[in-house]
């Protein structure tokens, strides 16, 4: 291939990017298994196997499976708009969807309490009709929404920026409606970015600790996450088992990668198949639109 | 100017609405809570001297962990879309570690590793580099939980340069350098941006696992969320929000320069791409 | 639209959370390390429970660092009982209303059922021979605690060397700031809790002396090996009291207060003593602290109340914005 970089060069960069992925991420990963099995398999087994471990497991999956379809819906919403059009604030609009992201998880947290909280602004309503948002489902829910709400729109809007909006108003031209446009030719050409951004907002659904801590009320079995459950063990001198909780936090974003690898696989074999189907018509099509 | 694309109506009023209602409406409550003060508190809890070495502390670090992250988050995207290794594909998955793993473990773990005993600070203890529990160890942690953002924001837009534009410059007689500074840097420059800005401003607000490997010294290692946590364990609400607040005014402000930049930037960029066709 | 779907599936979720509290239960919101305790203690209270009434009870535990559970409380955690490591805790659930201001009245002993006290934990042997607080002074020894602004064991420590300090001859508040002042120079870090402090020194290996509960010493023993350190009783150190109290608030709306009333009161029973004494709490029952006296040495012990007129003075001069701990770092 003439536009690869000299062999030197590639095996250079490989051996910078891993070692610095061996110093920041593998090695804590190491240190979190070596903790976890310090007391030997049974003991990593036998407090996964606790019921709050089991219950706090269960309610993390509930929370990111959740919050999923909100952050896909929005994200690409919010996408779309600023990466197709121009408007006024649009600066402004990308600013405050950043803005979960700077806010302290301990703060974001505090916001909604002093929003739903008792002493907070909608407290008395809300105790009155015995609606319960804070230190219960609903309130986790929320942060959790908060704190992941920028991933799939800030993956998305560079993305789709860069391929420009060309295809679109072709598709457009061309007679399509704005669904048909949407499933065949914007969302294959997002796909890889939307899986990232909600790769990346699932991982952080599922770990996180600070915002979710304020607004859980840390009841054991009822509303303690994975996260929550870690800490606590720590805190009570287990760390066999707060390290084995962590390593399955650190296992279940594993699990979305792996999905991952799966339906990328399975798409180059459609295409492979499709290639091979449809090559004349290919060629021409891909000849048919000069840039 | 005819709008050829549908969609905008739709798209941007949800996302104002939704905005509105989870993010907006919520911050409002702070604003709403330190507004019981007057400006003259606000400035003075705002500007005391612990408050301002906190500033510097989280600051600084947070900017070291982004560029950090810029330059080797980079490098880490472009090997992995670019290059097959064995491996490649576990490689590929821990980079979301970060993320998964929650903030007290990353910071537990990381003080483990790097305080005096430990598998990294063994080795740099004789080289008189300490680590955990100073204001290095701050930079440390930091970098972990924003190690993410710069390589997920562009990987999926290194797997979008279209070979052919690097093959033509490279058939202009382009050397590999000047093809990757003239045209593959710009096009991946928003997103390097975006990457960036998004692992310094998570950096600003963390907390969890920084503590950890901090030290927690006043004046030296102590970062604002700290400071925060410190007041709401005074039951002084108000004085957390109030330093909340100017947080997230100082960040806010940070992050709609860089995307104000950023737009522009692009436009320009755009702008030129016209005329050039 | 999405808005709609979005407040009609918070409502059903809200719906779901409260319909789970139907039954008869009661919720007890606790500082962190009580866990073990009340692990033990919960099934003896059922037991009991069933056998005073016939009715089988639900109890929830939730445990994190002390005032944020507090603060938790304040915002509308159905807490039927607090049972926390720090009057100003409590204190704090008074002034809000939720709990009777005389609450230290309500049950015996300060409404606190055992104690425990600030010791050292040294290195196996200690080869820094550390022996009291004038020790830990001196040039060249690190101390490890946690940070006395933001958490309870933190705070302890600082008390209990101030009111050291503070009983020496000639000794007064400046004298004891000084004192404090010397020590914190002597701390490399200020860990961000009790357990982080016991990371730092035992795993971390940094430092000479640990500054801790009594009762954690036996959770470090747990963790990390019964002959990997020294416990050291200091000449005088500070008594830890831990105050239970009702949400008034709370047991009135969910009609529990009987229950609850019930469940404080038997911590003071044999029972509930032994279970304390056995996580190494010091029980207030006399008979049961001579009982286990080989694991309770006989130490010199004073009161927040005694030495610094309760938490609600005490906080506000030592650890409030400004006070005592802030000093000692603006004068550097």
């Amino acid at each position: 291939m003439a536009n690869a970089e000299p062999r030197w060069l590639r095996y250079t960069l490989t051996a910078i990017a891993l070692a610095f992925l061996f110093l920041f991420l593998a090695l804590p990963l190491l240190a979190v298994f070596a903790e976890a099995f310090a007391g030997g398999g049974s003991a990593f087994f036998a407090a996964l196997a606790d019921p709050e471990a089991l219950s706090a497991i269960g309610l993390t999956l509930f929370i990111a499976i959740f919050v999923l379809p909100f952050n896909v819906a929005i994200g690409i919403c919010a996408a779309w708009a600023i990466a197709k059009f121009d408007f006024r604030g649009k600066s402004l609009l990308i600013t405050l969807i950043d803005l979960p992201f700077a806010v302290s998880p301990v703060v974001v947290g505090l916001v909604f309490l002093l929003i739903f909280g008792a002493q907070g602004l909608f407290g008395q309503w809300l105790s009155a009709h015995d609606i319960k948002i804070v230190f219960a489902l609903p309130g986790m829910v929320l942060v959790t929404l908060f704190i992941t709400f920028p991933f799939v729109a800030r993956e998305l809007i560079p993305l789709m920026q860069a391929q420009g909006k060309d295809e679109e108003e072709a598709a457009i031209s061309l007679g399509a409606t704005g669904w048909q446009m949407f499933l065949r030719v914007t969302l294959p050409n997002i796909k890889w970015g939307l899986l990232y951004g909600v790769i990346l907002a699932n991982a952080r659904a599922m770990g996180e600790f600070g915002a979710v801590s304020v607004v859980s009320g840390h009841i054991r079995g009822q509303t303690n996450t994975l996260p929550l459950h870690v800490e606590i063990l720590y805190n009570e001198y287990n760390a066999v088992g707060a390290f084995a909780s962590a390593s399955v936090l650190a296992l279940l974003a594993l699990v979305t990668l792996v999905a991952k690898t799966l339906v990328e696989w399975q798409m180059r074999r459609e295409t492979e198949m499709l290639d091979t189907a449809l090559l004349p018509e290919k060629v021409n099509q891909e000849s048919g639109i000069p840039s | 100017m005819k709008r050829v694309l549908p969609g905008f109506g739709l798209s941007l009023g949800c996302t104002i609405v939704y905005l509105s209602l989870l993010v907006l409406l919520p911050l409002s409550g702070l604003a709403f809570k330190s507004s019981s003060l007057d400006w003259s508190q606000l400035w003075a809890i705002a500007s005391g001297e612990r408050a301002l070495a906190s500033y510097r502390v989280t600051f600084g670090a947070s900017l070291l962990a982004a560029l950090i992250n810029a330059l080797f988050g980079l490098i880490v995207a472009w090997v992995l879309v670019r290059y097959r290794f064995p491996g490649k594909r576990l490689v590929d998955s821990l980079v979301d570690l970060p993320f998964a793993l929650p903030t007290a473990v990353a910071g537990i773990t990381l003080a483990t590793l790097y305080a005096g005993n430990g598998w990294v600070g063994r080795h740099l203890e004789p080289l008189g580099i300490k680590v955990a529990f100073t204001p290095l160890g701050i930079v440390v942690a930091l970098t972990f939980i924003s190690l993410p953002f710069v390589v997920r924001t562009l990987q999926p837009v290194i797997e979008d340069i279209e070979p052919e534009i690097e093959e033509a410059a490279a058939t202009l007689g382009a050397s590999r350098l000047q093809t990757f500074m003239r045209v593959i840097l710009p096009g991946v420059f928003p997103a390097l941006l975006t990457g960036s800005t998004l692992a310094f401003s998570r950096a600003v607000g963390e907390y969890g696992s920084v503590i950890f490997i901090a030290g927690n010294m006043p004046l030296i290692s102590e970062i604002t969320p700290l400071l925060i946590i410190s007041k709401l364990e005074q039951y002084d609400v108000v004085g957390a929000t109030a330093l909340a607040g100017v947080m997230l005014v100082i960040s806010f402000a940070l992050l709609l320069g860089v995307n104000a930049l950023q737009w522009w930037a692009a436009n320009r960029h755009h702008g030129k791409h016209a005329v050039s066709l | 639209m999405s808005r709609l779907i979005h407040s009609l599936s918070f409502a059903l979720l809200a719906v779901a959370a409260s319909s789970s509290f139907a039954q008869s239960s009661l919720l007890n919101v606790s500082y962190d390390v009580s866990r073990d305790f009340y692990k033990d203690y919960n099934p003896l209270f059922q037991k009991h429970w069933k056998a005073k009434s016939g009715e089988s009870v639900e109890l929830k535990q939730s445990h994190a660092g002390s005032s944020k559970q507090v603060r938790a409380v304040a915002d509308g955690l159905e807490a039927d009982v607090v049972t926390m490591n720090q009057a100003s805790d409590v204190d704090f659930l008074a002034e809000k209303g939720l709990v009777a201001k005389d609450y230290t009245k309500k049950f015996p002993n300060n409404a606190s059922p055992y104690t425990s006290t600030m010791v050292f934990i040294v290195r196996k042997g200690n080869p820094k021979s550390l022996k009291d607080w004038p020790d830990l002074v001196k040039a060249g020894v690190q101390v490890i605690l946690p940070h006395p602004k933001s958490t309870g064991n933190g705070r302890y420590s600082y008390l209990a060397a101030w009111g050291y300090a503070l009983k020496q001859p000639g000794g007064n508040d400046k004298s004891a700031q000084d004192f404090v002042g010397k020590l914190l120079k002597n701390a490399p870090l200020f860990a961000s809790g009790g357990r982080d402090a016991t990371t730092t020194f035992m795993q971390r290996k940094i430092g000479d002396v640990l500054v801790s509960f009594e009762s954690e010493a036996e959770l470090i023993a747990k963790e990390f090996g019964k002959g990997e350190f020294d416990v050291v009783y200091p000449s005088l150190s500070i008594l830890t009291e831990f105050p239970v109290a009702i949400v008034d608030k709370v047991v009135d709306k969910r009609a529990t207060r009987k229950l609850a009333q019930e469940y404080l009161d038997y911590l003071w029973s044999k029972e509930g003593q032994e279970i304390a004494a056995q996580n190494y709490l010091r029980p207030r029952d006399a008979e049961l602290l001579k009982k286990y006296a080989a694991q309770f040495p006989a130490i010199k012990t004073f009161t927040v109340d005694e030495v610094f007129g309760g938490w609600a003075k005490a906080y506000p001069a030592h650890f409030k914005d400004g006070g005592s701990f802030d000093q000692i770092y603006q004068s550097k």
